[in-house]
Formats: structure tokens, C-alpha cells, sequence
């Protein structure tokens, strides 16, 4: 039986293998982009609001910092509690068009010592958590060139 | 200029992990802070607490919580919540009640009693909810949020986490001296550097724990004090509770993203640099004129952040000012004389009000085996949530 995947937040992302991407908005009105997704009002103090539509984000960034979780966050964040802790890295990424930073999970398997600040890295789809029916999707950050 | 107020009384509960409430906690402090003004409860009008998400309904009324630990007496109450910043917002409404005329003597008060491990969000599915979301989608601990910043200071920066961890050893040095800090144990760097990784590069000994501790201030009018012959109080003179400007490029707790710069140049001074800056232009005095500074360290990298959010020195230069000793128990501008959190661990509602209270000890000249000499200005900071952020100037 094949589980569905289903994003772990609706509207944050879309897409497959290179077409991947975040999803923001941006302000009709002053060009300000929003992630999360903005869908009530510009945010802008200084812009009387416009339509926000949609936009897929750059699909690459520069690290800005990264950390690892050595121990296992609490609830909500999903584990199985009777598997050993397995540390991820996380990465907080530039957007250099969008002059955003957007923190992620990097992708499995990578390492802080794989990592500088500076470096490129791309937006590419993962699961955060599986269980009987269903994986949990969201996106990663990659360092660029690393296969999957 | 804005009008000053007098602190007439300071009081704290020692910081630890007891296993009791936050209201006794409270109600501890504040008895030690009206005995410490030669009041009694019943002599005060007005009473605000900080309020705990940590304690059920009572800790979202604290005010009244602690009203009712003290005995009902009528006076007029004040819940505020504010994150972090929670303790001088409740010290800012106080002032603002003091300063118009409403009230002649404020209590302000702050509790909490912390869980075992890591803070958590709010219970329940709350897919709105940015707190909830870090969790559920990241798993982003507040200690990795602070191993963000501090790898951030070591590449743009050339801090080391040596630098990092004397900051440890400063400040233990400190809170050895305290009588109502946590950990009154001096810690050395190979101590912080054998401490296990909690978010790289960061270690256990270089991240505050959170902690169970309750803080109070007794503040009246200046002509209050002086009808009751206190001729030359503790004065806050400032109390900064802005908030960002948009965009914020900083990432800050709970958020996932900073906001975009594309459409709107940032301000040139970063969120925590203008707390410090309208704390300053409202006190009409600037870093030089301080003798301490007591910082939220929530870890050892941030306290040097801090050293140059308040102007102590200039960006990227806080390890330099770390290293020189300037900001050590006979520097120039000693930071942290309380022991900081990194001594404490955080009581979150109490925490802005115990670093007034370490302020009025020094600038009386009441702080035993840690007074800085001749204390004569000082300035709190302290950064939450969601936007918050705060900074107290008190003179004498």
C-alpha cells in the first residue's frame, strides 16, 4: 500500500525534484515578499496594501548561519521515542532576490562540518516524519552539487 | 526628558529549581522588596505583575495572583505579558501609572516556575501559531536559535568559541558571589569546553538553563520618596519597550523567515541596538556614562552581541572588549556583576525585574563581594519573543 504525501503545512511549497519550490507571496503594491506566506495584508507600514499573490521563492540561498539539535525537541516536533536521537543540521539560508532568510532542516546526512557560512545551498523536497499512512513532506536545504 | 521614578524597594526569591509555585515565589519577593522600602502592603495602590504562560490562568493574571497571595486590599491591578520582556513592561506600567498621577506606590512583581528541559509552545493543534510552527516544522529549540547567532558572530566576526566560553567564566565568577543565583559555582573554560554540544557550537555550559525565581521592585513617586525622608533613591530614568522596524532581517524567536529587504531598505540600527538607543536618548545619557550593564545572556554569544547592541563598543568588536577585560569585576564597564543568566537560568517574568533589582543593590552600594565602585548609572537589556525586547536606565 503507498502512503500519501501530504506537505506538513499546506501552501509553504510545491513541486517536484528540480521544479521544487517555497512558496511566498508578494505585495501587488510595494513589491514586498512575504514567507510564511502573507495572504491578510501587506505588511509594509509604509505601503497602503496591495494584492498579495503568490510567487515560488529563488531555489538558491547562501548560508547565513547554521546549528545542529543534538537533543530531541519536544512536542510538537514528531520522533519515535524508542529509537535512539539522530541530531540534524539546520540552516539558515539567504535568498539573495528576495533578501529573505529562511531557516530549514538541511537535507539527511548532512553535517555542520560540511557547512561555512557564505556557501551555496538549494531548496529541495523531504519528508519530515512517516507513519502507517502517511509521509509528512517539507523542504530542505542542500548544498549544491551534493546528490541526493 | 521623561520624569523619573524612585525605587524604594528591591526583593528576590533565590533562584533554583524548587518544585513549588510561582505564586510563592512571588509573594517571597515581594514582601522582601516592601521590607526593603519600610512599607507595607497596604501602604501601596497599585499593584502590576508579569505574567508566566507557564503557571495556568493564574500566571496569565499574575497581578491578581499575587494580590491575593498578599492579601485582597484593594489596590488596583495590572497583568502584562511580554515574553522575555514581560518584567519591564510591568515595571513600564508602573511608571506610567506613578508619572500620571494615578498611583503614589507600585508594586511590580514577576514568578515563574520553569518545567524540566527545553520551553515548549502552547499545547493543542495550533497551525497559527508561529511558536508551534518552529516546533512542528523544524524542531527549532530556542538553544538553536542561539547556535544560529553564534556561528553567525564566529564567521563574520572571528569570535572563537574560547571567547564564548570565557564569558561562562566571567560571569560564574559573579554569581558565586550572589546569594540568589542558581549556580554560585566558579566554572572554568575546560569545564564549558568537556560540556556536551546542545546546538553547534554551542554547549550545555554556554546556554542559560531556565529556572524556577521570583523578583520584585517597590517604585513610588520622587515626592512620595521624599515625604518618607528617602533623600537620594535609586531613579529609573528610562525604560525602553520598542519594537522592531520593519524589515526586520535579524531572525528572530519564534520566526522562521526575517522579513524581505527587497522592497524596503532595513534600518541601519538592528532591533536590539534600538531598544538600546531609545533607552539612551530617553535617559538623556549614553554608554559612556554607565558604570554596569546587566545583559540578557541568554547564551555566552549573545552576551557579547550585547556589548555592542548597547554601544559598549563597536560591531564586532565584543570579544575584544571580553578579552581586554573591560567588562570584567573591575573594568571599565563591568557587565553582568549579578552573574547573568548564565548564573540564574532564566525565571522568564522575573528575570527583566531581578536585573533592576542587581542595578538598585549597585548604584546603593549594597552589593557586598560584587559592588562595582561608585557605582553611579547602569542599564538592563533583554530581548523575548515575538518582537519584545527592553532596557531599564537607573541612576543615583
Amino acid at each position: 500500500m503507498s502512503r500519501t504525501h501530504t506537505p506538513v503545512v499546506e501552501g509553504w511549497f510545491a513541486g517536484q525534484g528540480d521544479d521544487f519550490r517555497l512558496l511566498g507571496t508578494r505585495c501587488a503594491a510595494c513589491a514586498s515578499v512575504f514567507f510564511p506566506r502573507e495572504d491578510g495584508h501587506c505588511r509594509n507600514p509604509r505601503c497602503p496594501g496591495g494584492d498579495l499573490e503568490e510567487i515560488p521563492l529563488s531555489r538558491r540561498a547562501r548560508i547565513w548561519s547554521y546549528t545542529d539539535s543534538r537533543y530531541r525537541p519536544p512536542s510538537p516536533y514528531v520522533t519515535n521515542p524508542e529509537l535512539p536521537w539522530e541530531p540534524y543540521t539546520l540552516i539558515a539560508a539567504e535568498l539573495e532576490a528576495e533578501r529573505i532568510v529562511v531557516l530549514g532542516q538541511a537535507a539527511p546526512g548532512i553535517s555542520v562540518a560540511d557547512l561555512a557560512v557564505g556557501m551555496e545551498v538549494e531548496v529541495v523536497p523531504g519528508a519530515l516524519h512517516e507513519d502507517t499512512e502517511t509521509v509528512w513532506t517539507t523542504w530542505h536545504w542542500r548544498p549544491t552539487g551534493v546528490e541526493a | 526628558m521623561t520624569g523619573e521614578v524612585a525605587v524604594l524597594g528591591a526583593g528576590m526569591h533565590p533562584w533554583g529549581k524548587w518544585g513549588r509555585s510561582f505564586v510563592e515565589y512571588g509573594a517571597a519577593a515581594a514582601r522582601a522588596a516592601l521590607a526593603d522600602a519600610g512599607l507595607e502592603w497596604r501602604d501601596v495602590g497599585s499593584i502590576v505583575g508579569a505574567g508566566t504562560v507557564r503557571g495556568g490562568y493564574p500566571g496569565y493574571v499574575a497581578g491578581a495572583t499575587f494580590a491575593k497571595a498578599l492579601g485582597w486590599q484593594g489596590a488596583r491591578v495590572a497583568s502584562v505579558y511580554a515574553a522575555c520582556a514581560s518584567g519591564a513592561q510591568a515595571v513600564d506600567a508602573a511608571r506610567a501609572q506613578i508619572l500620571s498621577g494615578l498611583a503614589d506606590v507600585v508594586l511590580v512583581v514577576g514568578a515563574d516556575a520553569a518545567p524540566k528541559g527545553f520551553f515548549r509552545p502552547a499545547g493543542g493543534d495550533r497551525p497559527d501559531d508561529p511558536d508551534w510552527l518552529r516546533f512542528r516544522v523544524l524542531g527549532a529549540t530556542n538553544p538553536t536559535y542561539f547556535g544560529l547567532y553564534a556561528r553567525r558572530r564566529m564567521a563574520v566576526h572571528g569570535d572563537t568559541v574560547e571567547d564564548f566560553a570565557q564569558v561562562k567564566v566571567k560571569n560564574s565568577t559573579m554569581g558565586a558571589l550572589n546569594p540568589y543565583a542558581r549556580y554560585r559555582k566558579r566554572v572554568t573554560a575546560e569545564e564549558v569546553a568537556a560540556s556536551a554540544v546542545v546546538a553547534e557550537p554551542l554547549r550545555l555550559l554556554d546556554i542559560c538553563a531556565t529556572s524556577d525565581g521570583g523578583a520584585a521592585l517597590v517604585l513610588s513617586s520622587m515626592e512620595f520618596a521624599r515625604r518618607r525622608g528617602v533623600d537620594r533613591p535609586v531613579r529609573i530614568r528610562a525604560v525602553s519597550t520598542v519594537t522592531p522596524q520593519y524589515p526586520n532581517t535579524v531572525l528572530d524567536l519564534p520566526d522562521i523567515a526575517t522579513d524581505s529587504a527587497v522592497a524596503v531598505q532595513p534600518h541601519p540600527d538592528t532591533f536590539r541596538a534600538s531598544i538600546a538607543k531609545a533607552a539612551y536618548e530617553e535617559a538623556d545619557l549614553g554608554p559612556e556614562d554607565l558604570s554596569l550593564a546587566e545583559v540578557y545572556d541568554l547564551s555566552t554569544a549573545l552576551e557579547l552581541q550585547w556589548y555592542e547592541d548597547l554601544g559598549l563598543c563597536a560591531e564586532g568588536e565584543g570579544a575584544k572588549l571580553l578579552r581586554e577585560g573591560a567588562t570584567s569585576p573591575g573594568g571599565r564597564i563591568p557587565v553582568n556583576a549579578s552573574g547573568g543568566l548564565a548564573s540564574f537560568g532564566e525565571a522568564v517574568p522575573a528575570q527583566a525585574i531581578a536585573q533592576v533589582c542587581e542595578l538598585t543593590w549597585q548604584l546603593r552600594q549594597q552589593a557586598g563581594d560584587r559592588q562595582v565602585a561608585g557605582a553611579r548609572a547602569g542599564i538592563t537589556a533583554n530581548q523575548g519573543l515575538f518582537g519584545h525586547g527592553s532596557a531599564v536606565v537607573a541612576v543615583r
